[in-house]
């Protein structure tokens, strides 16, 4: 049955060699039991692999101890420069309590997945309809997902989704100008496919040029995207203006937020949003490198249209609330190539990470830190206003976290000058750097405001 | 086995019956905004939430946790997905302080997580025998319609866009196979397997052509078998102008013995949260970085990891990159568990794997009584529940104190029970998994039926679920109303 290979005599394991892994249990002695039983000589004789493609090569990788292994990463990661950050621009990292990495950690949440068998994953199961129902109560939407990737994806699904339920041939999804590029490019990634083109529309002082977007909406358009708080930090003033442009193209409005935000400004329900996509991970997740949980919520007619998992309740045999994944008939699993998505492993576990820190900061600690972010990010503005040759905020707004303060020298040259003392800030435009304050860095202010001092003076 | 599920019961305020009350059932509080810095009407009226103390949320979600199978109770054979060991210790690197970065970092202040990502491109490159690995996919799915924008991207490039309209699929593939062609504007070609279950290549050459973009195999593919003809395969897709696509939920069988590279593929996805063990945490996260051949190299997504002259990493934008597929750089908290998982195993513990994966599979096999109708497979097998129901089938194993196989799926085996036992489970284990597949052999329609009586929920109601949606503890309320 299987092809031996004469030429790896020597390589050929020993029968009675145990599992050198340190990750599967196999003795010696069991080894030659599973052996005998299947009836093969060798684990080797068990691949049926054509010579001409059998690898024989080394990867050059020596094993290593366990402690060998956290100290070569230690050392690696230790290699990235100490520095403080105040980079926002949709990634932001808010203090997560123990709480969270104690119970998520916990291993029957992190070694299980997908819950194909109900009967014994109810507990996850619970913990996402919850975190579920976390964004419902935030976006006042009819249902939310459990989980996209991120904030670009889940903005990519929602222009998919926007195609599928068009009532016109429109084929254009319109973007803020300055929406930030990389989640632009995701956007039309996505849009290719469904056969849809991205064009932006013009932004006052972060915020939506109302008059641009009517001129730029046509009956070419098939979704509006706004984003609350916007790249630049600002508070969106014109949500049901927008919404209502969008509505009277027959297009759908798909807003862009996070949970922290959302716990404060305009609810978007309220304004009309027919779509709420966005980062889910500002709460539950540390700084990633960017890794996020793409928050996924729209009103009750799309439904049937939403993509990835959803969970709902039901009954089990003996009468009691059960949990299950439902309307699979949407997914890939079922659908294939009619699925509303071809999304299968998600973020689930970020997920329930958000759900617990959402449960222990509660509704008043979650609009406490909202309001921070209001409170510190002018608070911050006023101090960089304060030093010469720098004002800030540019942009005669509202805040939420983050934003952008002129700079008479040149932005690269003041983004330079404060890395080198240690600190970093996006530069934003020629003579514009961008801010982003939260608890976490909030202790630094006072040595950013020095520093700019000196880089500017 | 002799298994009980944690279960705990009681009633709500309104009489129903629960396991454990929702968070919006044991408090909440409504807050409102008149005290915010905020004009009012750029606030939201109220926002009313679950409000409790920590230990409340402590007790909560340690009896979840009770209530939820993990591959540390025991086997949890699900075909295709790899439940393997997840390390500990990889938690602990995911902890690090040092890497817990912004992605907007200048490169200068990245060097030691830019250094990792290049040194895990590199290594997945040589696993997959592909020159250029980008990890910016954050799942299996996420790389497949990378690869296939890399596709589309040459393709264009070479002005056959117009014309490779479609991408060929076995029957047997995986749903996201059809669903991410689908999202990347294609038609899905769907070809029938052939009678030994491996790809027919007379039946291929049919499905074949000018307006092929990419054929999209697994191998072994979903039956465990080792798709003997491909280099037939990847000729005939070459000379048709296509290109061969590599779905790698299977790699777990091939570590160190093959090579898709080798084997003439031009891209390939890594599930690295199945091969290299990263936790599937109920769903995910898992990363999908994709390999492809030096033609290809160029179209990768944006940014990319190189090492300098001078030694350092730098992001670069590959020269006709089609752009992004993440907002930023993916997943890398399981890019990191990944890099760790292969620097514990080395070289010889990555060939044991695939070893003892495709040991640990033919040994549960030899000890069941279900047909398996092809062979020789390897890490996993695809058994027939004969005349029983697959998933009934596998509402009889819960009870053994098992988590069930994959079932219904691939359609080439009736009533398929898709078992991949992984190189972690012990001789042991596997006996226990095999008494647990006799005992539910052993059971009567009726008492399948009746199964599962040993977890925390007896059998759900499934169609209520999806005729009467009820998708927020907002819907519950309504219905109470
Ligand atoms: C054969 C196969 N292909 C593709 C996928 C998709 O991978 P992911 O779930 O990581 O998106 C899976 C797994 O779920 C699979 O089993």
């Amino acid at each position: 049955m299987a092809t031996h290979h004469p030429e790896f005599e020597s390589d050929v394991q020993p029968r009675d060699q145990g599992a050198s892994s340190p990750f599967a249990p196999h003795t010696g002695a069991e080894v030659a039991a599973m052996l005998d039983a299947v009836g093969a000589e060798s684990v080797d004789d068990l691949f049926d692999i054509p010579e001409s493609v059998t690898f024989d090569g080394e990867f050059d990788v020596d094993a290593k101890t366990e402690f060998e292994v956290v100290s070569e990463i230690e050392d690696l990661l230790g290699q990235n420069a100490d520095a403080v950050e105040f980079l926002g621009r949709g990634h932001y990292s808010h203090y997560v309590p123990s709480v969270v990495d104690y119970l998520s950690l916990r291993s029957e949440f992190l070694t299980s997945y997908t819950q194909y068998q109900p009967e014994t994953s109810q507990g996850f199961l619970q913990a996402l309809f919850e975190f579920q129902s976390m964004l419902v109560d935030l976006t006042g939407l009819d249902v939310a997902n459990c989980s996209m990737y991120d904030a670009a994806t889940a903005l990519g699904e929602a222009a998919t989704l926007a195609a599928r339920v068009r009532e016109t041939n429109g084929e254009t999804v319109l973007v803020p100008d300055v929406l930030r590029e990389g989640k632009r490019s995701v956007l039309e990634n996505y849009a290719d496919g469904a056969g849809l083109t991205v064009e932006s529309y013009p932004t006052v002082d972060g915020n939506a040029d109302l008059d641009g977007l009517a001129d730029a909406a046509d009956e070419d358009v098939v979704m509006v995207y706004a984003e609350s708080p916007t790249s630049r930090g600002t508070i969106e003033e014109g949500l049901s203006a927008i919404a209502d442009l969008a509505h009277d193209h027959e297009a759908t409005f798909c807003l862009g937020s996070d949970p922290v935000a959302l716990a404060l400004l305009e609810e978007p329900a309220s304004v009309g949003a027919d779509v709420v996509v966005g980062d889910a991970s500002v709460l539950g997740l540390p700084a990633s490198h960017g890794m996020g949980l793409g928050l996924f919520a729209v009103k009750d007619d799309y439904l049937r249209q939403v993509p990835g998992r959803l969970v709902g309740t039901s009954e089990d045999a003996e009468g009691r609330r059960a949990y299950t994944l439902t309307l699979q008939t949407r997914e890939q699993h079922i659908r294939k190539e009619r699925a509303t998505s071809n999304i299968c492993t998600n973020q689930a576990w970020v997920a329930l990470r958000t759900a617990i820190h959402v449960a222990s900061l509660g509704a008043t600690g979650l609009a406490d830190l909202a309001n921070d972010c209001v409170d510190l990010a002018s608070e911050a503005a006023a101090r960089l206003d304060s030093v010469a040759g720098v004002t800030a905020p540019v942009h005669d707004r509202h805040h939420f976290r983050e934003f952008v303060a002129r700079t008479d020298e040149p932005a690269a040259e003041v983004v330079d000058g404060l890395a080198e003392r240690g600190y970093l800030v996006h530069e934003v435009g020629d003579h514009e750097i961008q801010v982003c304050v939260t608890d976490m860095n909030r202790g630094e202010l006072d040595g950013l405001v020095a520093a700019l001092r000196e880089v500017v003076a | 086995m002799n298994y009980r599920q944690a279960r705990w019961e009681r009633e709500t305020d309104d009489g129903e019956t629960v396991a454990e009350p929702l968070l919006s059932e044991k408090g909440t509080e409504t807050v409102t905004h008149e005290a915010s810095s905020l004009p009012d009407d750029l606030t939201r009226d109220e926002l009313t939430l679950p409000e409790l103390s920590e230990p409340e949320v402590a007790g909560h979600y340690t009896r979840l946790s009770q209530m939820t199978y993990s591959i540390e109770h025991g086997p949890y054979p699900l075909g295709s997905c790899t439940m393997k060991y997840n390390p500990k210790f990889t938690e602990d690197v995911a902890a690090i302080d040092d890497g817990a970065i912004h992605p907007d970092r200048p490169d200068e202040f990245a060097q030691g997580t830019l250094e990792l990502l290049y040194g895990l491109q590199a290594f997945l490159a040589d696993v997959g025998g592909m020159d250029e690995v980008t990890l910016q996919p954050p799942a299996g799915a996420a790389g497949e319609f990378t690869g296939l924008q890399v596709a589309k991207a040459y393709h264009r490039a070479n002005g056959e866009h117009e014309q490779r309209r479609e991408v060929v699929v076995p029957a047997s593939a995986h749903g996201t196979n059809f669903a991410t062609a689908a999202l990347a504007g294609y038609d899905v070609v769907e070809f029938p397997a052939g009678e030994d279950g491996r790809v027919n290549v007379e039946a291929l050459e049919d499905a074949v052509g000018d307006a092929t973009a990419a054929l999209m195999l697994t191998n072994p593919n979903t039956i465990g078998l080792f798709e003997r003809d491909i280099e037939e395969i990847a000729d005939l897709v070459h000379d048709a102008g296509g290109l061969l696509y590599y779905d790698g939920a299977n790699l777990n069988a091939l570590l160190g013995r093959a090579r898709p590279g080798d084997m003439g593929f031009d891209i390939m996805h890594y599930n690295v949260h199945k091969t290299f063990a990263s936790p599937h945490g109920g769903g995910g996260p898992g990363a999908g970085p994709i390999g492809v051949v030096d033609d290809l190299a160029a179209f990768l997504p944006d940014p990319h990891v190189r090492e300098t002259d001078d030694g350092e990493y730098e992001l670069y934008e590959p020269e006709n990159s089609f752009g992004k597929v993440h907002g930023f750089h993916g997943n890398w908290l399981v890019l990191l568990k990944t890099y760790a998982y292969i620097s514990r195993l080395g070289d010889s513990g990555l060939k044991d794997t695939s070893a003892m994966a495709v040991l640990n599979a033919n040994y549960l096999a030899s000890q069941l009584d279900l047909e398996i109708p092809y062979g020789p497979f390897h890490h996993e097998f695809v058994a027939s529940a004969g005349d029983t129901d697959a998933a009934e089938f596998a509402k009889g194993m819960l009870d053994e104190g098992v988590h069930p196989p994959t079932t219904k799926w691939p359609a080439i085996v009736d009533e398929a029970l898709m078992t991949e036992p992984t190189e972690a489970l012990s001789k042991d284990q596997l006996d226990l998994l095999a008494d647990a597949f006799a005992a539910a052999g052993q059971k009567s329609d009726e008492e399948l039926a009746a199964a599962p009586e040993t977890t925390a929920a007896a059998r759900i109601d499934q169609t209520s679920a999806a005729r009467n949606p009820r998708l927020s503890w907002r819907d519950l309320e309504v219905a109470d109303d």
